[in-house]
């Protein structure tokens, strides 16, 4: 199979071999994933949660970083698909006896692997890795450092797809920690990709990356000016394991300026729904009278995590 | 080769007779009427409503059942499984339009025992073509075509019904 060389996901338009980023999508793959993740929600209700596509294959997780939520709803995916599944837990594995992360790959592709699915604290990890496994294994990106999170994001907009059908009506906010988030930057792509025409992020100015506009976004200091009619609004947790010097005055003031505090739930549009990638951080981003409230989508993230991830690792399985 | 509205509707009548006879039979009274994706939903549903049976016809969409993904992959475009009551100690009634290589039947009674367990499933085909690949029949069919190797037949639809032979280069692969 030949590499799109200015490509990095993909080998045509349509079809998937790594998911590394959601940058170079094309609009009608992103909304491919969300079809297919529909169509693979309904095996979740099934008595038996199971169907047999991907009988056979096998998927490892490799996670350099902590994770639950991304690692388990993986590992769900995929035996929800019927693979079989591996969980490297790096801390205990033979990379902390020294052994190279290529070595570690080739002894896994000396197991026959189909698959990797990668979560690393440096940016660009899991696309090393991709250009260093032989042409039959795909790799999928879980999060690389402050770079991207696209599974996280598809899954977000297929949450958001299923309250409002129309992207190029809304009016999303993004809160909260910009600078670090690979969360916010794989969304950003996303919304601009499905042409939302009003994408705001929000947050002190310490912790807007310079030069922001240019992803075709508009920059508020100001929360309650920044969510005011927005459909909806996407909070981030602070980055507390990535700041490496004060960001932040302190939580308290920060939940004052940024947190989402019930009286806030009245600026938003009437419909407006609440997000948040988890893990969510109380009373520091988010209260829990609106995390838990009827407006937060929060839970209903997490399940629409699965769907997605089963069509994301069976369109790059595909032949 | 097209059929008629007229001819098309004559064999879903046959069936339909023959589904009553083979009920009457084996006394079943309560089956479970379920139409595989496109064409067999359609005609599952004719006959829900045709024999005046209570619900919805259940549709199934066997593409997370195929055994060719690892040929052919997955068409994102899905419509999704409908199975609106439990099929457990039921007599399920298996619908679809054309019988060919029998893999879409196991695929369908593969996804099938994902739902629970039947008492029995009954397959009920319009056409039944030669190119059988696996050692699958109809309990009831409409009508045995002899086709040749480049030809398919597809059910058009819904509304109305009608059978057409075409050149698989048209567009629809047997499966």
């Amino acid at each position: 199979m030949i590499k799109d060389p200015v490509n990095k996901n993909i080998v045509s338009q349509k079809d998937l071999r790594h998911f590394l980023d959601i940058e170079n999508l094309s609009q009608s793959l992103i909304l491919d994933i969300l079809d297919l993740a529909e169509s693979f929600a309904g095996v979740s209700g099934q008595p038996v949660k199971k169907v047999p596509l991907l009988r056979g294959k096998t998927i490892v997780n490799l996670f350099f970083e902590a994770s639950t939520r991304t690692r388990t709803t993986f590992e769900l995916a995929a035996k929800r698909l019927s693979a079989d599944f591996l969980n490297i837990n790096i801390d205990y594995s033979a990379t902390k006896k020294g052994e190279t992360l290529l070595d570690t790959l080739r002894n896994l592709e000396a197991m026959h692997c189909d698959m990797f699915i990668v979560r690393h604290p440096s940016s660009g990890a899991a696309e090393f890795i991709s250009k260093n496994v032989s042409q039959n294994i795909s790799v999928i990106n879980a999060g690389d450092g402050r770079h991207a999170h696209p599974t996280q994001a598809m899954l977000d907009v297929f949450t958001i797809r299923k309250y409002f059908s129309d992207f190029k009506k809304l009016k999303i906010a993004i809160v909260g920690d910009i600078l670090h988030s690979r969360v916010a930057r794989s969304l950003m792509h996303a919304f601009r990709i499905l042409e939302v025409p009003d994408i705001r992020v929000i947050g002190p100015k310490t912790l807007l990356p310079n030069g922001v506009q240019h992803m075709g976004v508009t920059p508020y200091v100001d929360m309650d000016e920044g969510i005011k009619n927005c459909d909806v609004v996407i909070m981030l947790r602070l980055q507390n394991e990535r700041m490496n010097s004060s960001f932040i005055p302190d939580e308290n003031e920060y939940y004052n300026l940024y947190g989402f505090t019930p009286n806030r739930l009245d600026l938003i549009s009437k419909n407006g729904k609440v997000m948040h990638p988890g893990p969510v951080n109380r009373g520091v981003e988010i209260s829990s009278e609106v995390a838990d409230g009827d407006r937060s989508v929060i839970l209903q993230q997490v399940s629409n995590g699965i769907a997605v991830r089963m069509a994301i690792l069976s369109l790059s399985m595909q032949p | 080769m097209k059929y008629s509205k007229d001819q098309t509707n004559d064999l879903l009548l046959k069936i339909e007779n023959s589904l009553r006879a083979y009920l009457l039979k084996n006394g079943i009274t309560d089956p479970i009427i379920i139409g595989v994706h496109t064409g067999g939903a359609w005609i599952a549903d004719w006959l829900q409503k045709t024999m005046s049976l209570e619900g919805k016809a259940a549709a199934l969409n066997i593409s997370f059942y195929r055994d060719d993904f690892s040929k052919v992959g997955v068409n994102p475009k899905v419509e999704p499984t409908e199975m609106p009551v439990s099929i457990d100690d039921k007599h399920v009634i298996l619908v679809d339009d054309v019988l060919f290589t029998g893999r879409t039947t196991r695929a369908a009674i593969n996804e099938i025992f994902d739902f629970g367990r039947p008492l029995s499933v009954t397959l009920v085909v319009l056409i039944e073509r030669n190119g059988k690949e696996l050692p699958i029949s109809a309990d009831i069919v409409g009508e045995k075509l002899f086709l040749e190797n480049n030809k398919n037949v597809k059910l058009c639809g819904p509304e109305p019904l009608i059978l057409e032979i075409i050149d698989k280069d048209e567009g629809v692969q047997g499966y």
